[in-house]
């Protein structure tokens, strides 16, 4: 893992809609085996950036440089999934929606096995059968980071996935992306308004605030740098 | 009972069409689209009748019918909101031409009867063989889409993120919808195809927790369902599609009742 070598680089991004500028002038790196949070207050275009990133926007103008040049392939975790308490697949099932690199409806035993080694590592293997339904609030977003992981993406996404948990799952869901971060190298992008949790989890951050970003070691965000 | 051909015939077709609505079920229920199924079944009859009235055949009126309107609702309907509307505004255009149609034709009101309740007396050896290969070829297009089809239809906010064509899927999984509904419609009729698309896979969601095997369940289901159905409708002269709809209302029931004890809500 090279950590000087950037995974996304971005140049001069603008965006706009209509005649509304949502943010100009955005350059920032996300470096290899980092974790970069992305705070800023509502409507700050923390999201806007995101689906950039993701390559579902098209940005106004501007350029997203990505390691390699050619595409990423990114684990997203979103803020908000309506499945109620009748969803019927079992964790591991919903887990394994995202294996999608051959369409029919058996997996291969390489396929099996990184499947099993997802739920270890998001500690979900007591829970595999059961209904994601029934499942907890946190035991959810822990399978959501599974689904999202389970294919190996170079950089995770995770869009305020804390938004609706309680202060404990909170810390275990981000301590446990931390902990694969720091085992695993995998690089991270931890979209939040927390600046507390951004502070302790991640290494830098990306501040979005009145259409420009500006950037720091993690340590130097301070509560007051957001004025909500 | 298997010595008069045209039970043979219903035998055979009732089969391939358990296993269509079944598998096509599973996704139906997914994607929240049983008012489109029932939506579609009406189409349906609409295009029979266009059939008989231009000479057509009634399943290939059927199929016409059906499959245009489906890639009009995806095209008319991308966001969920818009989609009900869009579907009632079709649905009634579509009952009214059926109803044109048939004046038109001057058919007889036994004939719209077969089309709305089906019979499984009206259907030849030539018909058999085209639902036949219609079914087999709706169920390999499912085997080549099979997990992009499931990522959209169990996870649809997951599937957008990896970049699956989701737009196309949609239409896809529409105009396969469109045939099992016109293969369905011959057998059980087009008002009650309906129930073969949704209850068995509504039931298999309360049985089991992975797609394989609410496929396997939903298939099961709706086979017990049509078996059933025409071995009781053969002794007792009652109309078939009466005992199908029985069968899987009961058992969808029976589901509930199970689910409600084993998760205690």
């Amino acid at each position: 893992m090279n950590m000087a070598q950037p995974l996304i680089q971005v140049h001069d991004l603008a965006q706009s809609f209509a005649d509304r500028t949502i943010f100009s002038h955005v350059n920032f790196s996300i470096p290899q085996g980092a974790m970069v949070s992305l705070v800023g207050a509502n409507g700050s275009g923390k999201t806007t950036l995101t689906r950039i990133l993701l390559g579902i926007l098209k940005p106004t103008s501007g350029t997203v440089q990505t390691d390699g040049g050619g595409h990423l392939t990114v684990g997203y975790v979103p803020q908000f999934r309506n499945l109620d308490r009748d969803y019927p697949l079992s964790v591991r099932s919903f887990v394994q929606l995202n294996q999608i690199a051959r369409p029919w409806p058996w997996h291969t035993a390489a396929e099996k096995r990184a499947l099993t080694h997802i739920l270890t590592e998001t500690r979900l293997t007591g829970l595999a059968k059961t209904p994601l339904g029934m499942t907890s609030g946190g035991e959810k977003q822990r399978a959501y980071l599974a689904q999202a992981l389970v294919n190996d993406p170079r950089l995770l996404i995770l869009d305020e996935p804390t938004a609706s948990l309680d202060v404990a799952v909170k810390h275990e869901l981000i301590g446990l992306v931390r902990e694969l971060n720091q085992k695993q190298g995998l690089t991270v992008l931890f979209v939040t308004h927390d600046l507390p949790m951004a502070r302790e989890y991640t290494d830098r951050y990306l501040l979005l605030q009145g259409g420009q970003m500006t950037t720091g070691p993690a340590s130097a965000l301070r509560d007051d740098l957001i004025a909500d | 009972m298997f010595q008069l051909e045209f039970m043979c015939n219903a035998w055979v077709a009732s089969t391939f069409i358990a296993l269509t609505c079944g598998v096509i079920g599973v996704f139906v229920i997914a994607r929240n689209l049983s008012f489109l199924a029932h939506t579609l079944s009406e189409i349906g009859f609409a295009g029979a009748s266009f059939g008989v009235f231009t000479g057509l055949a009634p399943l290939d009126g059927m199929l016409l019918f059906t499959m245009i309107s489906a890639v009009a609702v995806g095209e008319m309907s991308t966001e969920q909101s818009r989609r009900e509307a869009a579907i009632a505004a079709i649905s009634s255009l579509f009952m009214g031409l059926g109803i044109l149609f048939l004046s038109l034709a001057n058919k007889s009101a036994s004939y719209a009867t077969n089309i709305l309740f089906g019979s499984i007396i009206g259907i030849s050896v030539g018909e058999v063989w085209q639902l036949v290969g219609l079914s087999l070829f709706m169920l390999a297009v499912m085997f080549f889409a099979y997990r992009y089809l499931a990522f959209d239809s169990f996870d649809g906010i997951g599937a957008r993120v990896q970049h699956l064509p989701k737009h196309l899927l949609s239409v896809l999984f529409l105009l396969l919808l469109a045939i099992s509904v016109s293969i369905s419609a011959q057998i059980v009729g087009s008002l009650l195809v309906f129930v073969l698309l949704t209850l068995p896979a509504s039931s298999a969601r309360y049985l089991v927790h992975t797609v394989p095997r609410m496929l396997l369940v939903s298939v099961g289901l709706a086979l017990v369902g049509v078996w059933g159905g025409l071995a009781l409708g053969y002794y007792t002269n009652w109309p078939v599609t009466f005992f199908i709809a029985t069968i899987e209302v009961v058992v969808y029931l029976a589901t509930l009742l199970y689910a409600r004890v084993t998760q205690g809500d």
